[in-house]
């Protein structure tokens, strides 16, 4: 079965070492996703599986046979760009833009993620429902490193959208 | 036609001021903001180029001697892997900032572990990676005993670096003193940790070496890779329209570039080869570790009359670059018995060189730790102390100084912050488990400029394209140069195209020093003028007198569209020139920080919980670029103060933790809502856009504020960066 | 990485037969064993993919839960049954990495992650746990973050997790299918081994075991704490955590699980503080003694001696908490 990339479908027919981010960027062409480290550790890979946020540097693309990817490329574009996409530039929520289309991908996990319930470990109540607060964002953004400093700002640009929403 | 403009005395014109668009300073957002949110901003290893091979470097395993062999029979036998390279054109080391030539090449003679020894190529990255992983290479091991790998092992040479200043007697001043600190603090090293791993595509055509690579400075890279091969510079293209990050890393070429190269030219094919994170901190570039013995003599105001900045740093055999620690110490406090010195012990680790504000990251906040320490010792706000201390002219060089908004910026940001400061006794208060205390220091980093270069040309279609081959390595040029010359030109900013990063356009500054804003945007400027020249000519008035807003000339009651004005495009090159302006003026940008932290009465453990910075950096380009720019300092504060050091075992000199999981810079939860507010300021010496540099002063002292918070809040005072909760352990009070 | 073969597991018996192999691994989240792989610590020479066994969903057991070994870390706190009946559980969960690597990470995988020793990632060092014979580097290195209890002279790594660390403070088992395909159950607290002489062999696994999930008993009630003490406020492994599971009843501690991360070769767990606390009334002198008993063999190797007293301030703040009492 062929992986389904932002709606497209593409064949596996790879060496089985491929990451999914390496498919993504080379096999794929959607280079958006970005390698900063290629070990789970900064997030710049961060892509929607199946809808869930995850490293894709830390995972084959032989695994995800029937899957169904959605890279920053697949929130949006520059002409129709996803509301998040827009607060980020706002808000100014990047600076060199390396981290960013992680940050962007996280971010929309994330806003469905609290929208499903789950608690982080700054929830005051982890059996409770989460409240969108600032300290929850930050905590929920945290795997994703920006070593420009655009913490700040890309908190700013999750809250505008998420309030837009609620 | 280029015109020349020469920084020689103050430009007192305020031309922008003047100007009527009306978009200078305003809080634009990025014209590459889109293309970077939505992943289509293509950074230097992402092109697609056919036929591309994949080669990844292998480093050293000790830390001095000579590779002996290289077995690469094994190797070369594996699936698609078509070569193990070790020429002699391969640089070792990164180049350091505005070198212009070559770095060390002795590809066979390892100097620290880690260090480039051979490259391997293949088909595909997959197969690189375990060939390059696999490839043995025997050594010749200097005796590890004999090889200083630590400035504190007693037998690695030092040398004074520049010339110290020594000026009246400051042991005598110390023991006059009413109040005096004596101190020693010590910083580790820093990583600059760009999001973007150094990544370069080598294509040779035979005659010219064009690559895509991720560089801060092309003008001085360009020269630097054409030196490592032995071409001309104009046989050497260099191509980073997008970097991601640099922070001093990829001020100069690093050894991915000058592997790629070589390689594209002996196999005949285009080569891409991307530093693995690991990689990248191992043989890039390290901020120096520092020892630092700060000197304070005060009277009983709390006025400076000795003041005393040693600096102990490192860096390896025969680097010209020592940490400038005592940068800023230089005018910033009274203080007429002055010793200020920097001591360079030579040692085998990776190259030490520029990280973010070399100097003043590391200097000032101990500097500033000391001034709090000063500040309790003689019962006097610490807000007060500093401001006190302002001096008059230059302590040692007599210079007046340009616009100086550090009295403004204490007060402004004081105030903001809710500052009290008048009773400075630990162990203030506590919220459960959590000590709160705050802390501030004073913000400062010297005004750098350089020469630059740029393009400007107005179409027919009044629409104008600015050219350059300066970077946005995220500091906002292509936002700020646009905002330059539509406001020069009369344009909105979606009519000014901004193309940068490309060794065909002129050389610009490049991004180093905080000079990349002040000196390309002034060369911008300088050429815009030329072109208000020739339009004011064809309508017969003084340029002075001439309006340009929304595409239109207007001058008198005639309104002119430039689209019926120009028949041909006006094309003007600006070439600006520092003439020694820095010479005539002490010119820097300063600020000030205040910070509240809690530290965990159990643990240890620090967390920041609001931070104000106000800073005073000349005119702001863009407010908002500009602040972000003043943010992302102070996050880097943070890591400074709290989580980042590089550590090297002793015992061989290799990295310990050189990766992102065991190097910590700040994540998301690190960061409170930070606060910065810019000082409203021109600085006619500054540049003649009457700015200066934006992207290293937030960082300059903030790691200071944050330790002396930490002191206020729980009583103890670490004199070791980073306070990691370890430190504080022993001396909090017991639970 | 070195090529390996993949391979896809149909069903328990088929992994079990294909991971009997030499050099054969299983791989179900891979957030640890791909990060291993790129850098050749681990060289696999078949991959056996497990994801598609049929061992995800968390069901009722008794009066406990089943997780099964494919379920992921965020699914597993996001669970409601978790969150409320095992929030010690949860809180550990949440307290591990981020959420892109939990939503990979998997319950059975979780387990067997790998020591974070800076000397067994790299291949230029010396480590008995990847290359056992050629010594430990870490004694006489930076050993920041490695043992104090339970060490040996080969090695002084830790168990990084905080999952387990919960699991083995609620007394879980974890049910292995082997490759007779017979089931065996090992408490969390067995689970994972210290290093002695053998560590490349970080817990009782064989090969050809397959976990196939973990099973609570009954949810514990009382206060239940998990808290780590780490070097950022976020995505960082633990210097120290504590996972508390405390009853007070009548002014006395009723009941006491403890256990421990960032210590030693596994989640650290020792009956006699639990034994010393039960029964007694919540006092500082009380937790004072705990922490010495808990540490009376702890020993610091230069770069990690901080840990004797952070754990003994750690373990006094989780116990004050629990049992009402403050700073």
């Amino acid at each position: 079965m062929p992986i389904t990339i932002n709606g497209a479908e593409y064949e596996l027919d790879v060496d089985p070492r491929t990451s999914l981010l390496d498919f993504l960027r080379r096999d794929a062409g959607l280079t958006g996703t970005k390698k900063g480290c290629d070990h789970g550790q900064c997030g710049a890979c961060t892509v929607l599986l199946n809808g869930q946020r995850i490293n894709s540097c830390l995972t084959l693309a032989v695994m995800h046979d029937g899957d169904s990817v959605t890279t920053i490329e697949g929130l949006g574009t520059p002409d129709a760009p996803h509301p998040l996409q827009a607060a980020f530039v706002r808000h100014d929520g990047y600076q060199c833009g390396y981290c960013t289309p992680g940050q962007i991908c996280s971010a929309k996990a994330m806003l469905d993620e609290i929208a499903a319930g789950w608690t982080s470990f700054v929830s005051d109540d982890v059996a409770g429902t989460p409240k969108l607060s600032e300290e929850e964002i930050r905590e929920r953004m945290s795997g994703n490193l920006c070593r420009c400093g655009a913490y700040s700002n890309i908190v700013a640009a999750i809250s505008e959208v998420a309030e837009a929403q609620a | 036609m280029t015109r020349l403009y020469t920084m020689d005395k103050p430009d007192d014109r305020n031309r922008l001021d003047a100007m009527a668009q009306g978009i200078i300073g305003r809080p634009l957002d990025r014209p590459d903001g889109s293309a970077k949110t939505a992943g289509v901003a293509p950074y230097a290893a992402e092109y697609v180029i056919p036929e591309c091979a994949e080669g990844v470097l292998v480093l050293s395993t000790i830390s001095r001697g000579e590779v002996v062999e290289i077995e690469s029979g094994p190797v070369l036998a594996m699936p698609g892997v078509l070569a193990v390279i070790a020429d002699p054109r391969m640089i070792t080391r990164s180049a350091q900032g505005g070198a212009g030539k070559s770095p060390v090449r002795e590809i066979q003679h390892v100097d620290y572990y880690g260090q480039p020894v051979a490259l391997v190529v293949a088909e595909t990255f997959e197969q690189a990676r375990d060939a390059a992983t696999r490839l043995r290479i025997a050594y010749r091991a200097d005796d590890p005993a004999k090889v200083p790998l630590d400035s504190e092992d007693g037998h690695a040479p030092h040398e004074s670096f520049g010339e110290p200043v020594q000026q009246g007697n400051l042991d005598a001043a110390m023991r006059d003193a009413v109040h005096a600190v004596d101190v020693t603090y010590t910083t580790e090293g820093h990583a600059s940790a760009a999001m973007e791993p150094h990544a370069s595509i080598a294509e040779w055509d035979g005659n010219t070496l064009t690559a895509h690579s991720s560089l801060q400075m092309l003008k001085y890279n360009q020269k630097e890779l054409a030196d490592a091969l032995g071409l001309q510079p104009e046989q050497v293209r260099l191509i980073a329209p997008y970097v991601g990050g640099g922070f001093g890393s990829k001020l100069g070429i690093s050894a991915e570039l000058t592997a790629a190269a070589v390689a594209a030219i002996e196999l005949g094919r285009p080569v891409r080869v991307v530093m693995s994170r690991q990689q990248v901190f191992q043989t890039v570039m390290r901020r120096s570790e520092t020892r630092q013995r700060i000197r304070l003599a005060a009277d009983a105001e709390g006025r400076l009359d000795g003041f005393g900045h040693e600096a102990w740093v490192s860096n390896l055999p025969g680097e010209k670059f020592a940490e400038p620690v005592t940068q800023a110490s230089e005018f910033l406090y009274r203080g007429a018995h002055r010793t200020l010195r920097i001591d360079l012990a030579r040692i085998h680790r990776m190259t030490a060189g520029s990280v973010r504000a070399p100097g003043e990251a590391v200097g000032m906040q101990c500097l500033e730790a000391a001034m709090d320490e000063l500040a309790i010792a003689s019962g006097i706000d610490p807000v007060e102390l500093r401001l006190r201390n302002i001096p008059e002219q230059h302590p040692s060089e007599g210079l007046p100084y340009s616009s100086r908004r550090l009295a403004e910026c204490l007060k402004i940001g004081a105030e903001r912050f809710g500052w009290d400061g008048s009773d400075r006794r630990p162990l203030p208060r506590r919220e459960g488990e959590w000590w709160i205390g705050t802390g501030m220091a004073t913000a400062c980093r010297v005004h750098n400029l350089n020469e630059a270069q740029a393009k400007v040309t107005l179409s027919t279609d009044g629409t104008a394209v600015v050219e350059s081959d300066m970077t946005d390595i995220g500091t906002g040029t292509y936002a700020i140069l646009g905002q330059i010359a539509g406001e020069m030109l009369g344009l909105p900013p979606e009519k000014v195209l901004v193309q940068l990063g490309d060794t065909r356009y002129p050389p610009g500054a490049g991004s180093g020093g905080s000079w990349g804003a002040a000196s390309t945007g002034s060369a911008v400027m300088v050429a815009c003028e030329a072109i208000r020249e020739q339009l004011a000519q064809q309508l017969g008035v003084e340029e002075a007198d001439l309006t340009l807003k929304d595409g239109e000339a207007i001058t008198g009651n005639r309104r002119i569209p430039f689209t019926e004005l120009l028949e041909t495009d006006l094309t003007e090159t600006g070439h600006f020139k520092n003439g020694g302006i820095d010479e005539q003026f002490a010119i820097a940008m300063y600020g000030a920080f205040f910070v509240e932290v809690g530290v965990n009465a159990y643990t240890g453990e620090t967390r920041v919980r609001r931070m104000t910075g106000a800073f005073g950096l000349g005119r702001a380009l863009n407010a908002k670029t500009a602040t972000s720019q003043c943010l992302g300092g102070m996050v880097w504060g943070i890591g400074s103060a709290l989580t980042e050091e590089l550590v090297f075992d002793p015992r061989d000199g290799h990295l310990v933790n050189h990766d992102l999981a065991e190097y910590h810079v700040p994540v998301n939860a690190d960061v409170p809502a930070l606060d910065v507010v810019l000082v409203d300021e021109r600085d006619p010496a500054g540049s003649p856009l009457q700015a200066k540099g934006v992207g290293e002063l937030g960082i300059c002292g903030a790691a200071g504020a944050i330790a002396n918070a930490i002191h206020h809040a729980c009583g103890v005072r670490v004199r070791s960066f980073p306070i990691t909760p370890d430190k504080l352990l022993d001396q909090l009070p017991e639970v | 990485m070195k090529p390996f073969d993949y391979q896809r597991a149909h069903g328990l018996d088929d992994a079990g037969q294909l991971l009997v192999a030499d050099g054969a691994k299983p791989i179900a989240g891979g957030t640890n064993l791909l990060d291993l792989m790129k850098l050749e610590v681990e060289t696999p020479t078949a991959l056996v993919d497990v994801n598609r066994l049929p061992l995800g969903g968390i069901t009722a057991h008794g009066e406990g839960l089943y997780i099964g070994a494919l379920v992921s870390n965020c699914a597993c706190a996001a669970d409601p049954r978790i969150r409320s009946d095992y929030p010690v559980l949860a809180r550990a969960i949440l307290a591990g990495a981020t959420f892109q690597l939990r939503n990979k990470a998997t319950t059975g995988g979780n387990l067997c992650q790998r020591t974070r020793c800076y000397y067994f990632y790299d291949l230029s060092q010396t480590c008995n746990k990847r290359a056992p014979g050629t010594g430990c580097a870490a004694i006489g290195g930076f050993n920041r973050i490695h043992a104090i209890l339970g060490a040996s002279d080969t090695c002084i790594a830790t168990y990084p997790g905080d999952m387990a660390v919960a699991l083995s403070a609620l007394d879980a088992t974890v049910e292995i299918h082997d490759v007779k395909g017979d089931k065996r159950l090992v408490p969390v607290r067995d689970f994972h081994r210290l290093p002695g002489d053998t560590p490349e062999r970080d817990n009782v696994l064989e090969p050809g075991d397959v976990i196939t999930g973990v099973v609570l008993p009954a949810p514990a009630g009382g206060t239940q704490l998990y808290r780590k003490v780490r070097d950022r406020a976020s995505y960082a492994f633990a210097l120290v955590s504590v996972a508390a599971v405390i009853h007070v009843e009548d002014g006395k501690i009723a009941k006491a699980r403890l256990a421990f991360g960032g210590l030693a070769h596994k989640p650290w767990h020792d009956a006699r503080v639990e034994a010393l606390l039960e029964g007694e009334a919540p006092s500082d002198a009380l937790f004072d003694q705990a922490a010495a008993l808990l540490l009376d063999e702890a020993r610091g190797q230069g770069s990690n001696d901080f840990k004797i007293p952070l754990t003994r301030r750690t373990l006094k703040a989780v116990l004050r908490e629990a049992t009402g009492g403050t700073l």
